[in-house]
């Protein structure tokens, strides 16, 4: 058995003792202990793989097994890591160790709500850890369903609209995914579900190829919330509690990055190829639509939502400019879009528990009120601009000099085009935090509010580090993310 | 004649001998609340003796292949009588409640119904093959009829008499259809002639012939399998019989009817398999496409469910398309995960109805997380299993089909998979909605909290076992697979 099994265990053994347990107390010392473990295995994956990398091993993917489960089928849990998805394991690692502390007072049914949680994360563990077309895609709907519950159960606002709309338009998106892995399984040869070995082969032919490459780009694509598949994420977003919120808007929509680019791209290269050019006209909307819906959003979650769409966006959208530099940008966006995204949500919970409005038409002065949730709230703001130190800088600007590489006039168009988001992010961002975190304090009953907790804290304390981190030492990650790009690249150029 | 052949059909043999048991023991036992619990324990006890001499009979053919048993179809029994296990166990409260008097005569109407069953899925002969389906659907009608004078009872019985009568009527005209076209009822020789006959130029007329009597035997079947067109009697029906006998409409029968068809056009009919595989095709995209649009809009719950199995139907149709040994399997395990998940769900909408005074309407379940936690989350894993959510069985079954489907290869198989998926997205926004109800709605007076009794207590467990490890271990499936051969 591979270590990496111990990503789907542990949180197995965390629904078990979640579900045996009897107090609310209880229910905390199992989710904590679970998350640490977690956070800390996958601390430890990442040094491992740093070490060997230095070592000289330079298999594409490491710790790998397989056991085979459906033997007729050819259906085997295999499990396998490489670059891309030891960051992206980090980070799930991350979301759900401080989502556990920004859910920490969440009341009713304590219980159940974890228990949701950890399969939710069960089955994004389950996802970057595999490399079998069918459990990968078990485990994608493993983190999907539990959201409707999640959102319905203890969301706000337009609740069971919310949830039914992400659901739904989430499991269609998976209903594509069906038809493009069968296609790719059959036109492959039937004879293995493994990416690797598919990829190896490579013997699709064009036709087919071109057949189901739209099926599996937008399947994931939904999830990555491209234009005009987006608008779940929104509706979804707002309506969520605040940890779900930042493991939906952290984790869940970079499954449909990864997927893109370890399926899409990877087993069908030539038609990424050919019809990259419809999803890179799609995407940059994305980038441009999103940060533009942002500027004129009223509530603080509407307005993280379209900016998660308009960064979403540009992930995919690095991923399809394909070059070595894009691409590494895009995983890097993925990582730092993540951890801010979660600090902002988590922020934007800890806000609304106190002062029960998003709205920032009747929020204002709140850096003299609650000092520490407003000071995060700026490094969080000045992050998702680019401000250089940051996480965000170093992943848009990997993302721009890689796009601007193709030297054809299309991809120059696109690349502009998308670069005016940064300027409208800075629009939106600056906005807010002025609106809201500076001026008088208007309304008397928010003088008698207080600034976050101890759990609170842990929370956003641990994110900023991570967000600072990652944009004053980016290089291991990029190094660690170049090294995995390329092999799949290489697969498709 | 060679009497031994009889040794041969030991699982019908052992299931008549527990029909005369049965029989006796209603006569012999004396009255009341203790009789209907007795028969229920000897029902249970014959049921499983009969699993495990079906378990232990080999493949065999007899009486010069009127008779046929494969490893599939021993399997398949094995299956059908495990759905009627779990019936029984669900029957049990409310036999207890509403019909005392007539436990006896439940009991021994589900034996026959079994039996018919059995006949039908192994036979080798037309004639055979129909005695069996009228075995089983004539008994049913009684089932149907059960609660006569409470209820719908009655009506959904006339309406399943009717239409059961008329479409053994259209399956006997296309059989005799067939008949006239080769000369012969044994499945075997009816594809030997058919190729034989196709492969003469001039005798194109016959094959015009063979296509009407297949379309009417199909029809035929179509009616037990409620697929569209053939499905107007099911929401009636199904709302009407009592609920026990709606789980073993929806399971059993359909399990047998959609094993028998698949060998009937695996074995007789292959040679028009371009024919039937249209039939197919255009069946189930109505099945599935109109029997979802219709569950959408249902409010009380067994009409629901009622359309929920037409499109069941439809994807379990899926898998004979292609006719092969993956089709095969994963019917018989889309049937299995089926009757373990749609009995789970029938169990507990029958515990609801005995408790909330007779109420299956969907408002019924408003807040049922709030006062009986345990059956609701029970009946939210059986609803993710119908609707195909990892990690419940229901996934893996819908999966294997759609490959099954998958991989006859042509484009018009990948667009019927297609479409097929897109309903999985709507037919998951009804079920979300009971689940909804029980977890998000808010009720006035919601049902009190209670414990329910010893067998429905038995039946819940091993269905919820079933949907969760039916899926995750793979030898089941792999089990299916070898026997499927």
């Amino acid at each position: 058995m591979s270590i990496l099994t111990l990503f789907v265990v542990i949180p197995a053994l965390m629904l078990l003792g979640l579900w045996l347990s009897k107090s609310l107390n209880q229910v905390r010392g199992v989710m904590v202990a679970g998350a640490s473990c977690l956070l800390a295995l996958s601390v430890w994956l990442t040094i491992y793989f740093v070490q060997q990398r230095a070592a000289g091993n330079t298999d594409v993917m490491l710790l790998t097994a397989s056991t085979p489960w459906f033997k007729p089928l050819n259906i085997a849990y295999s499990v396998g890591v490489d670059g891309i998805s030891v960051v992206m394991l980090l980070l799930s690692s991350i979301i759900v160790f401080t989502g556990t502390f920004a859910s920490w007072r969440l009341q009713p049914l304590t219980k159940e709500y974890f228990l949701w949680f950890t399969l939710l994360s069960t089955g994004v563990y389950g996802f970057f850890i595999c490399t079998d077309l069918f459990t990968m895609f078990m485990f994608y709907e493993v983190a999907l369903i539990p959201m409707y519950l999640l959102i319905g159960v203890w969301g706000s606002g337009n609740k069971e609209y919310a949830a039914m709309k992400l659901t739904l338009m989430l499991m269609g998106g998976s209903a594509l995914l069906i038809i493009g892995i069968l296609g790719i399984y059959y036109f492959s040869g039937h004879t293995t579900m493994n990416v690797n070995a598919i990829a190896a082969m490579n013997n699709i032919p064009v036709e087919i190829q071109k057949i189901f490459f739209p099926f599996i780009f937008i399947g994931f694509g939904v999830l990555g919330a491209m234009f005009p598949f987006h608008t779940w994420s929104p509706d979804g977003h707002a309506s969520a509690p605040t940890a779900v919120s930042m493991l939906h808007a952290g984790v869940l929509m970079k499954l449909g990055g990864y997927g893109c680019f370890r399926v899409a791209m990877y087993l069908l290269p030539d038609a990424a190829n050919e019809l990259a050019w419809i999803f890179l006209i799609l995407t940059t909307i994305s980038v441009v639509y999103g940060a533009f819906s942002a500027c004129v959003q009223t509530d603080l979650k509407y307005i993280n939502a379209y900016s998660s769409v308009s960064h979403c966006g540009l992930v995919l959208f690095a991923l399809l400019m394909m070059t070595k530099t894009s691409c590494t940008g895009a995983i890097l966006q993925m990582l730092s879009h993540g951890l801010m995204t979660a600090l902002f949500f988590a922020l934007i919970g800890m806000i609304y528990g106190r002062t029960h409005t998003r709205d920032i038409r009747y929020l204002d002065g709140l850096m003299k009120i609650m000092p520490f949730l407003a000071v995060g709230y700026v490094i969080a703001g000045l992050a998702n601009l680019g401000l250089p130190g940051f996480s965000g800088f170093i992943a848009e600007m990997t993302i721009f000099v890689g796009s601007f590489e193709n030297g054809d006039m299309f991809h120059r168009v696109c690349t502009i085009i998308a670069c005016t988001s940064i300027v409208i992010t800075a629009v939106y961002i600056l906005r807010v935090v002025g609106k809201i975190l500076y001026g008088e304090v208007k309304n008397p009953h928010f003088l008698e509010l207080t600034d976050a907790s101890w759990d609170e804290r842990v929370a956003v304390i641990c994110l900023i580090a991570c967000v600072a981190g990652l944009g004053l030492f980016p290089l291991w990650a990029s190094n660690v993310i170049s090294d995995a790009v390329g092999p799949i690249l290489a697969n498709i150029l | 004649m060679n009497y031994g052949q009889f040794l041969h059909m030991l699982p019908e043999a052992s299931l008549v001998l527990a029909l005369v048991i049965m029989f006796f023991a209603d006569l012999m036992l004396g009255k009341g609340k203790k009789k209907v619990q007795t028969l229920g324990m000897l029902m249970t006890v014959l049921l499983v003796a009969q699993i495990v001499s079906c378990a232990f009979v080999g493949p065999a053919e007899a009486f010069g292949g009127l008779y046929v048993a494969t490893k599939a179809t021993q399997v398949m029994k094995i299956i059908l009588t495990l759905g009627t296990l779990l019936v029984v166990l669900v029957a049990q409260s409310w036999l207890e409640r509403d019909a005392e008097k007539l436990a006896g005569e439940f009991h021994v109407l589900v034996l026959s119904t079994l039996l018919g069953m059995y006949v039908m899925m192994s036979s080798g002969n037309f004639l055979l093959f129909f005695l069996g389906l009228e075995m089983a659907s004539v008994p049913m009608a009684c089932l149907v009829a059960f609660d006569k004078y409470k209820n719908r009872s009655a009506e959904a019985a006339a309406k399943f008499v009717l239409t059961a009568t008329f479409s053994s009527g259209v399956m006997l005209y296309g059989i005799s259809l067939i008949y006239g076209t080769v000369g012969t009822l044994y499945f075997n020789d009816v594809a030997g002639r058919f190729q034989m006959l196709f492969s003469v130029a001039h005798y194109q007329p016959s094959l015009l012939l063979a296509i009407v009597g297949l379309v009417f035997f199909f029809s035929g079947l179509g009616f037990k399998l409620s697929l569209v067109p053939f499905h107007f009697w099911t929401a009636d029906t199904y709302q009407g019989a009592p609920t026990a006998v709606t789980g073993y409409l929806s399971v059993v029968s359909k399990g047998a009817a959609a094993f028998a068809l698949l060998v009937v056009l695996s074995r007789a009919f292959a040679p028009l398999t371009e024919y039937w595989e249209y039939l197919l095709y255009i069946v189930i995209v109505l099945s599935i496409t109109i029997a979802n649009l219709f569950a959408i809009r249902q409010s009380e719950l067994k009409r629901f469910m009622a359309f929920s199995s037409i499109s069941q139907a439809g994807y379990i149709m899926l898998a004979v398309i292609g006719a092969s040994q993956m089709g095969m399997a994963s019917l018989m395990y889309y049937v299995l995960v089926y009757v373990v998940a749609n009995m789970a769900v029938f169990a507990v909408i029958n515990t609801v109805e005995q408790r909330g005074n007779g109420s299956t309407m969907m408002s019924a379940y408003n807040g049922l997380y709030q006062t009986n936690p345990r059956l609701a989350f029970l009946m939210t894993l059986a609803l993710f299993s119908l609707a195909g959510i990892p990690p419940f069985a229901g996934m893996f079954s819908k999966f294997f089909v759609f490959m099954a489907a998958a991989q006859q290869g042509s484009f018009l198989a990948y667009f019927v998979v297609f479409i097929a998926l897109i309903n999985t997205v709507v037919s998951l926004y009804y079920y979300l909605l009971i689940v909804k109800a029980m977890y998000i709605n808010k009720s006035e007076n919601p049902l009190p909290t209670f414990t329910t009794d010893c067998a429905t207590r038995v039946a819940l467990v091993l269905t919820i076992a079933g949907i969760v490890l039916f899926g995750v271990c793979s030898c089941i499936f792999d089990g299916l697979f070898a026997f499927a051969a």
